[in-house]
């Protein structure tokens, strides 16, 4: 589950693979940024995180570079401060969520990059998302936190920064892109050059160059 | 922070394995589950810690002092507190790959399976062979006995449960074990071997229990089937440590609509008409003033482990450990990054086998350079407890740190629940494997829901959590 990359068949090209973990406050829209990404579909009446273990999605950078995201979703257990350390184990990028039309949201999402960054290895890339820009797109006065205000912050804390809208999509793409772009695939390539995804052994019964069940090997 | 809800299906209290693999085939069923530690991590007595908490836990040094400094970066360290490995194609891997849970995880092999013939200056450790073919290959035995125990090996392999002429004209059924090695003319070593570092069995017992043979081929059957599985070893292991495994399967239980609530201490269990109806709790992080976050919330059911329930359990035995830090790999391991080495009770004047479980870098688990031995067997006596495992510590070499504890108790509830609707596990004992585990886990699934448990195909059709 560590980043990995590997030269594909065509001269040149690159194909790399990344975890990005998700944080932030209960509702501030999560679920709904990685469904909008990697299904482009969006649930007004989203219930709290359920089923989604994690998801991927692949963006192409240019002609031989690909970028997978393996994208992991809390499930929900951050809201009683329960996340298990396996969910940032190995992670290479975070977006850390909130809701531009709540202003507590952003305090708990600098929590989360000062978590981050005292937890997380060093170069772990981190963008911040304020979320919901399409409420107050009608209605300026919903707007609870300055774009500039984040914005400053951001800067100021050395993070990836959009306003994003999972409803409109409104630069979810973009989003991801960015930290596509900023992720090391050098310095990943270097350090891991794999073809094969797994290190470890294949635990599934049909997995190549395993036998399962059935007659014993005596 | 949002409320808890007024009723779940199952309160959950402990994160040790048990309780988790409960909690998310409960919740991937439908279930509502909250799930609850005292702690302020996952695992309970089945997690995996850093070495800064190793050394505070057995408190190990003197105040003041920092030993874990010189161990490299803290978290560098995955320390298992059970000793154990799965068997590749045990339950544990079954229930792993039926429920996905694989995903969050990654595994590697153990690299070897050992086991010890002789004590003190005379004794030997050899590889346990794998199939009839390794048999005759093995130092074990002499070149007579190698033939009788290929044709052993052959037998156990051709068996069938339900096909009475592959048999081989013993009453299984009925017979012991002793009578089935009689027939095959093996050896008392050779039956130490099989008996101990293939069907995994710690004492002699097994050999004079009626109707026990079809139970002891099974076991070698599954050593053997593991161990064609991957080719060097029956064991798989979890990089990062046993403890990831607890945490995969809570994950599972989340995903599905399961609450999670660490640092949450019960306050009080409430009870009608003789059965539970709901819980009290309280949940506060350490580092919080104050009076924390007071709630009740109403249930049917609870599942918990041993240490929710002091007046509910017995005590049937003390297992005694030791974990020990090498610069080194074991002698006689062929340099292995990792290793099972078992010294059978017999061969050093016990009732219980010591085991030893050798793990190191190559699974994530220490910086580089280091291995973490644990030394493990069942208490015989009520003193000298470092005596009991001195015939493992022989085998180390130069230990550099060694973790042992007072002899740990193992846990059994005294009722099934059925009366309270409280289920209640047993501890991990002291087998190599995973294997009790997963029966104690059909075993409650059994009590407390009225069926038995069926994990296969538990997550087919399961269109939210496809991979692309
Ligand atoms: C918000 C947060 C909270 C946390 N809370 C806890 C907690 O409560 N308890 C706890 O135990 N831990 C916690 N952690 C730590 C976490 O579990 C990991 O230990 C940590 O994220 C790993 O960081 P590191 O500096 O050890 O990474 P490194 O091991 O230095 O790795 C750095 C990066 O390089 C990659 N990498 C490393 N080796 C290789 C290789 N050989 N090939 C290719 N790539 C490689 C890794 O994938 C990683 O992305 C937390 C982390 C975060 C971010
Ligand atoms: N208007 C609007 N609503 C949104 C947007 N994103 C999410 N929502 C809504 O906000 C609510 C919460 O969204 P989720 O995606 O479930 O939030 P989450 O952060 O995953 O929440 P937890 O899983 O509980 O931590 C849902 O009702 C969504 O429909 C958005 O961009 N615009
Ligand atoms: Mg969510």
């Amino acid at each position: 589950m560590t980043s990995r990359v590997s030269t594909g068949t065509r001269p040149g090209a690159r194909f790399a693979q990344f975890k990005l973990v998700l944080l932030g406050e209960s509702a501030v829209g999560k679920s709904s940024l990685v469904l909008r990404f990697v299904k482009d579909h969006f649930d007004d009446y989203r219930e709290s995180t359920i089923g989604a273990a994690f998801l991927t999605q692949t963006i192409s950078l240019d002609d031989s570079t690909t970028v997978k995201f393996e994208i992991w979703d809390t499930a929900g257990q951050e809201r009683y401060k329960s996340l298990a350390p396996m969910y940032y184990r190995n992670a290479n990028c975070a977006v850390v969520v909130y809701d531009i039309t709540q202003a507590s949201s952003l305090d708990k999402a600098k929590a989360w990059v000062k978590e981050l960054q005292r937890q997380a290895n060093e170069n772990i890339i981190i963008a911040l998302a304020g979320n919901k820009a399409d409420l107050v797109a009608d209605h300026p006065d919903k707007r609870a936190i300055a774009t500039a205000d984040a914005e400053a912050y951001a800067r100021e804390a050395g993070l990836l920064f959009f306003e994003t809208s999972a409803k409109t999509s409104e630069n979810v793409r973009e989003l991801f892109t960015a930290i596509a772009r900023k992720l090391p695939l050098e310095q990943a390539g270097a350090r891991n050059m794999r073809a094969n995804p797994r290190q470890g052994v294949d635990l599934r019964p049909e997995a190549p160059g395993t036998q399962g069940g059935g007659a014993c090997n005596c | 922070m949002d409320e808890i809800a007024p009723e779940y299906d199952v309160v959950v209290l402990g994160t040790g394995l048990t309780e988790c693999v409960l909690s998310g085939v409960m919740s991937v069923k439908g279930k509502k589950v909250l799930h609850i530690d005292r702690n302020d991590h996952y695992g309970g007595e089945a997690a995996s810690v850093n070495i800064e908490s190793l050394f505070k836990k057995y408190g190990n040094y003197n105040k003041g002092e920092e030993p874990w400094k010189k161990y490299g970066r803290i978290n560098d360290w995955n320390v298992d507190l059970v000793p154990k490995l799965l068997m590749a194609n045990g339950e544990l891997t079954n229930i792993l790959v039926s429920t996905d849970v694989t995903r969050y995880l990654e595994f590697k092999q153990i690299a070897g399976s050992y086991v010890q013939q002789g004590s003190g200056a005379k004794a030997t450790v050899a590889k346990v062979p794998s199939d009839a073919s390794e048999a005759l290959r093995s130092p074990l035995m002499g070149l007579w006995e190698k033939r009788r125990a290929k044709k052993f090996l052959e037998w156990v392999g051709a068996f069938q449960e339900d096909n009475p002429s592959t048999y081989g004209g013993l009453d299984l059924n009925r017979c012991t074990m002793r009578e089935v090695y009689e027939k095959f003319g093996l050896e008392a070593t050779t039956r130490d071997f099989i008996g101990h570092s293939m069907a995994l069995y710690q004492t002699d017992e097994y050999m004079n229990e009626k109707g026990a043979a079809k139970d002891t081929v099974q076991r070698i059957r599954l050593y053997v089937n593991s161990m064609a599985r991957y080719g060097k070893s029956p064991y798989i292991y979890p990089l990062y440590g046993l403890g990831e495994l607890p945490q995969g399967f809570a994950r599972l239980s989340a995903i599905y609509g399961g609450t999670y609530m660490l640092n949450t201490n019960i306050d009080e269990i409430e009870m009608e008409g003789g059965k539970v109806s709901g819980i009290k709790a309280t949940m506060k992080e350490k580092s919080d003033e104050g009076e924390g976050m007071k709630f009740s919330t109403k249930t049917k059911k609870i599942i918990g482990d041993p240490s929710y329930f002091p007046g509910k359990v017995q005590v049937v035995g003390h297992l005694l450990k030791a974990i020990c830090i090498l610069t080194h790999p074991v002698a006689y391991t062929d340099n292995s990054d990792s290793a099972q080495l078992i010294i059978p009770q017999s061969q050093v004047g016990r009732k219980n086998d010591i085991y030893i479980a050798i793990v190191s870098s190559a699974h994530n688990v220490c910086p580089k350079g280091y291995y973490i031995a644990i030394v493990s067997t069942i208490a015989e006596g009520s003193s000298n407890h470092h005596l009991e495992l001195q015939p493992g510590f022989e085998r180390l070499g130069k230990i550099e740190e060694k973790f042992m504890g007072p002899p740990i108790p193992l846990y059994e509830p005294l009722e099934s629940g059925r009366n309270d609707n409280i289920f209640i596990s047993k501890s991990y004992d002291a087998t190599s494997h995973f294997e009790t585990t997963t029966d104690d886990v059909r075993d409650i699934y059994r009590r407390a829901e009225q069926e038995e448990l069926v994990v296969e195909g538990l997550r087919e059709g399961d269109t939210l959590v496809g991979q692309e």
